[in-house]
C-alpha cells in the first residue's frame, strides 16, 4: 500500500512542464490533486516511471466567466467549486454537482482537470461537462486544442487527451443557469454515484426550447439521452416522467457489485424523473433548491 | 531524494526524502508524530487526517513532496502531550465519542475544520461532513452529540487550531 518507486518531476511553469511530457509523456502520469492518482499508486494499479506534478505551475486555478461559458482552470479544486460565487451564479449545477465529489477532505484537494482525465464512468465532471455543452482545453508543447466534451470521453478510465498533453481548463455552458437539475444516489455519502443524471434546459415564453440529458453510471462514460430530451422539448404535463421513461429504456447498464443491471436502469428512472422535475419546477417557481 | 521544508505544528522541518513517500509516512517515521493514524491507506478510513493550510487532508493521499512550503497540522497540534484537552478532545471525551481510538485522530482534525470559523450545523450537516471519517465502534451518535457540544460551547469564538 505504498507507491512505487518513480521520477518525480516538478515544473514551475506550463511550458516547463509541456517540455518534459514531450520528452517522457509516454511513461508518465500528472499529479494534480492526487485523489485519484494516488489510490492508483498506492494499490499499485498504476506504476509510472515518471510523475509530473502541476501544484506548482500557477495559471491553472482562473475561474472566469466569459461569452457563454464558465471556464474553469484545470487545477481548480472540486471545494472552491462548491463556494464559488461565480460557479454559483453562473453554472449552478456545477456548484450542486460539487457537492457530491468524494468526502470534504477529498474536495479540498481534488481537481476538476484531474477527475475530468481520469475519466471514471461514475465522476460527476465528465457527466456535468457533457450535459453543459463542455469542452475541454488540452494543451501541449505544439498549442492548445479544443475540444467538446463528447468527443473527450471516450471509456472507462479512457479520454482523447495524448500523453503529451495537460488539460488546461474546461468550459461550462452557462445557458442552462435557470432550468436544471441534479440527482444522484451514492450507497454512502461520498460513495461514487451508483446513478447519477443531470438535466438542463432552456425555457423560453412557457416552452422548453433545448434540453440535455445527461447520465452517469449506466455506461463505460457518461452519455446523453436523446429521446428523453425530446420528452421535454415535446412539453406535455408529463414531461418529466416521459423523460424518465425514455432514460430507462434508453441505458444498457452494466452490472457490478454497486447494483445489476435492472437495478442501475430503475434508478436511472427515478433519478431522471427528480432531475427533470427540478428542472421545470425551477421554471414554475415549484421547487427550491437549496 | 528531494528536500522538503515543511512546518508542522508551527515547527519548521526540512528532510531529504525519497519523493514517492506519503505525508502520512513523514509525519509518523521521519518526525515520530505517529498520532496521525495509518487505516486503509485508498482514501476511505479518514484515520490520517491532517490539515494542510487549514483544509483537511488525506495524509495517504499526499505525497510529502506536494506539501513542500505548506502548513501542516497533525492531531499533535490540539494539546501538548500532558496539557489540558482541546476543547473537541474534551467534548469527545464528555460524550463518549471515542472506544478504541484508531479514527479519533483524523476525526478530531476533520471536527477542527468544521469548527474553525465558529459557526454551528445541524445533525444532518455534521453527519455528513464526518462521512468520511470512519468509526467500527461509536456508531456515531456519540460523535454527532460531541460535535455539537463543542459548535455550542464554541459558537461565538474560532477554534484556534494552530
Amino acid at each position: 500500500m505504498k507507491p512505487p518507486k518513480f521520477a518525480y518531476h516538478a515544473p514551475q511553469s506550463l511550458t516547463e512542464a509541456l517540455q518534459t511530457l514531450a520528452g517522457v509523456g509516454d511513461e508518465a502520469v500528472l499529479l494534480a490533486g492526487g485523489q485519484s492518482l494516488l489510490p492508483l499508486l498506492n494499490m499499485r494499479l498504476a506504476s509510472p516511471a515518471h510523475v509530473v506534478d502541476l501544484g506548482r505551475v500557477p495559471g491553472l486555478d482562473d475561474i472566469r466567466v466569459t461569452n457563454g461559458h464558465a471556464e474553469v482552470g484545470a487545477m481548480v479544486t472540486h471545494r472552491r467549486m462548491e463556494v464559488d460565487p461565480l460557479i454559483a451564479h453562473a453554472v449552478p449545477l456545477a456548484q450542486k454537482a460539487a457537492g457530491y465529489v468524494g468526502f470534504r477532505a477529498i474536495r479540498n484537494r481534488g481537481t476538476v482537470g484531474g477527475s475530468v482525465a481520469h475519466a471514471d464512468p461514475a465522476a460527476e465532471w465528465p457527466l456535468v461537462l457533457l450535459t453543459l455543452d463542455g469542452e475541454i482545453e488540452l494543451t501541449s508543447a505544439n498549442g492548445s486544442r479544443t475540444i467538446r466534451a463528447d468527443d473527450f470521453f471516450e471509456s472507462v478510465y479512457s479520454t482523447a487527451k495524448r500523453s503529451d498533453e495537460v488539460v488546461t481548463s474546461v468550459r461550462f455552458g452557462t445557458r442552462f443557469e435557470r432550468n436544471w437539475g441534479f440527482w444522484e444516489f451514492q450507497r454512502r455519502t461520498g460513495d461514487f454515484a451508483t446513478v447519477a443524471v443531470a438535466v438542463a434546459c432552456v425555457v423560453e415564453g412557457g416552452s422548453v426550447t433545448e434540453a440535455r440529458v445527461g447520465i452517469a453510471g449506466a455506461a463505460e462514460k457518461p452519455v446523453r439521452c436523446t429521446t428523453a430530451e425530446q420528452a421535454l422539448l415535446a412539453g406535455s404535463t408529463s414531461a418529466a416522467s416521459e423523460a424518465a421513461a425514455a432514460a430507462q429504456d434508453a441505458v444498457d447498464p452494466y452490472d457490478d457489485v454497486h447494483g445489476s443491471s435492472s437495478y442501475r436502469k430503475r434508478l436511472v428512472f427515478a433519478a431522471t424523473k427528480r432531475a427533470a422535475t427540478q428542472a421545470l419546477g425551477h421554471h414554475y417557481g415549484v421547487l427550491d433548491h437549496a | 531524494m528531494r528536500e522538503v521544508h515543511v512546518t508542522v505544528n508551527g515547527a519548521s522541518a526540512a528532510a531529504a526524502i525519497d519523493p514517492r513517500m506519503l505525508l502520512s509516512d513523514f509525519l509518523r517515521d521521519r518526525l515520530g508524530l505517529t498520532g496521525t493514524h495509518v487505516g486503509c491507506e485508498h482514501g476511505y478510513c479518514g484515520s490520517c487526517t491532517v490539515l494542510v493550510d487549514g483544509a483537511s487532508t488525506r495524509s495517504c493521499l499526499t505525497l510529502a513532496v506536494q506539501v513542500d512550503g505548506k502548513s501542516v497540522h497533525t492531531v499533535e497540534s490540539l494539546a501538548a502531550h500532558g496539557a489540558e484537552l482541546h476543547p473537541i478532545q474534551q467534548a469527545l471525551k464528555d460524550c463518549h465519542g471515542l472506544q478504541c481510538g484508531f479514527c479519533t485522530p483524523g476525526l478530531l482534525m476533520s471536527v477542527a475544520e468544521l469548527a474553525s470559523n465558529g459557526s454551528t450545523c445541524t445533525r444532518d450537516e455534521i453527519r455528513e461532513h464526518l462521512a468520511g471519517n470512519t468509526c467500527r465502534c461509536t456508531g456515531y451518535q456519540h460523535i454527532v452529540d460531541a460535535v455539537e457540544q463543542v459548535m455550542r460551547s464554541l459558537r461565538s469564538e474560532a477554534v484556534d487550531v494552530s
